[in-house]
């Protein structure tokens, strides 16, 4: 953590632009993602948040500006490069998990441990501690298609830190689900975030969501204002 | 808020005298202001005074005399009516933050950033709510109580974001009558 600080934020984008054909989604966007803090990303609808996100997580590359993470201009790196990244530093949760229907909670979130070569009775021994953090051992032989919305998310949640990544990338995580389960969801992620250190870019709407945050920023017409008093 | 119907329905759990009274109120309801014990014995002595409650019986436990209340029958009866009396929706919230919005308004001064820094109050304060309710050990009662005060501040945020967006409109329209 104190080189962190001393190297200053983990992940940084500098006047990001992107278009997305004729809709410019960013206007020379600028946020800094700190080692081990949670950031909420909020804004209107079609503010460019999630565009903001897509950026940050090296998924689609920038029209101008720069992507810093961890000394590396993310935006520079070739594909594979960005890729492997992705898994091995990022987790991504999505609104909808996103969890591949024909394998089980268990093999989904063993997945990206196989995918980084560990064995397959290792990763799904991890991946069952992981779904037990998330109290979702019930849901281990079960497809996406057998669980609640709550608990897919559960599982896609517990995909994404599996890897023990240093970011968690979560974008409207909580958008499909009612209000006690968004609850359950948020007070995983947080918790876990913090005992892990994992820094959390959460891209939401929702207040209620965001005031899990340490700290808020607001996407308007591609930009990034605080959301903060400076007392 | 009633409170004398609060402590009428503290004492129909178990007699209470007004120092144990005051404690229960304030583990219960971990939210509400905490009440002041000249409160509490005001408010006992009026349920006497009406025939809702009634001494139970005093006790020293070595130390100063302290008189115990129970509830009499009509003050079930009246908790029960109170209990299942619909609290009135109120359509005409009394709304500071729109009072101060129209005075900014009026005085030329700059309303958006006025909301801008009171979203940024209610998000802090939504924040601290959160951090009090997701605390290890934290007790139901304090969840939802937190809760109550995290969804009614939303309601709050969304109103000011709404507004924000139509402050252009709000100022011309504020401006012209």
């Amino acid at each position: 953590m104190t080189n962190g600080e001393t190297r200053g934020p983990l992940l940084a984008a500098t006047g990001l632009v992107k278009a997305h054909g004729r809709t410019q989604a960013l206007r020379g966007a600028d946020v800094e993602l700190r080692a081990g803090e949670i950031l909420a990303v909020t804004g209107p609808s079609g503010s460019g948040k999630s565009t903001l996100l897509h950026c940050l997580a090296g998924i689609v590359r920038p029209d101008a500006g720069s992507v810093t993470y961890d000394q590396q201009r993310l935006d520079r790196l070739p594909e594979k490069r960005r890729s492997e990244l992705r898994r091995t530093d990022f987790g991504v949760v999505f609104q909808f998990g996103q969890l591949i229907p024909e394998l089980t909670a268990l093999d989904n979130v063993a997945l990206p441990l196989m995918l980084s070569g560990a064995d397959r009775a290792e990763a799904r021994a991890r991946a069952g501690e992981w779904l037990e953090r998330f109290e979702a051992s019930g849901q281990a032989e079960r497809r996406p298609g057998e669980m609640s919305g709550g608990q897919a998310q559960r599982a896609a949640l517990a995909r994404a830190l599996v890897t023990g990544p240093k970011v968690v990338f979560a974008d409207e995580p909580t958008g499909a689900l009612d209000s006690l389960a968004s609850e359950q969801l948020m007070a995983a992620l947080a918790q876990t975030a913090r005992e892990s250190g994992t820094a959390v870019l959460l891209v939401t709407h929702d207040a209620q969501v965001a005031a899990y945050a340490d700290r808020e920023v607001e996407v308007r017409d591609g930009a990034v204002a605080a959301l903060e008093v400076t007392a | 808020m009633s409170t004398r119907h609060i402590l009428l329905g503290l004492l129909a759990s178990s007699p209470s005298h007004g120092y144990d009274l005051k404690r229960r109120h304030d583990e219960r309801f971990p939210q509400a202001r905490p009440l002041a014990y000249g409160q509490v014995y005001t408010t006992l002595q009026r349920l006497v005074r009406d025939g809702l409650a009634e001494v139970d019986g005093t006790a020293s436990d070595g130390g100063p005399e302290r008189t115990a209340y129970r509830v009499t029958d009509e003050g079930a009866r009246e908790l029960t009516r109170w209990a299942a009396e619909i609290a009135p929706p109120a359509p005409f919230v009394t709304n500071e933050i729109f009072a101060k919005l129209v005075v900014s308004i009026l005085t030329g001064a700059d309303a958006d950033a006025y909301l801008l820094a009171q979203r940024a109050a209610h998000m802090r304060r939504m924040r601290e709510l959160t951090a009090v309710k997701t605390a290890p050990g934290t007790d139901l009662t304090t969840v939802l109580s937190a809760d109550y005060a995290l969804t009614h501040l939303d309601a709050d945020l969304r109103w000011m974001t709404t507004t924000a967006a139509r402050l252009t409109t709000l100022t011309a329209e504020v401006c012209a009558t």
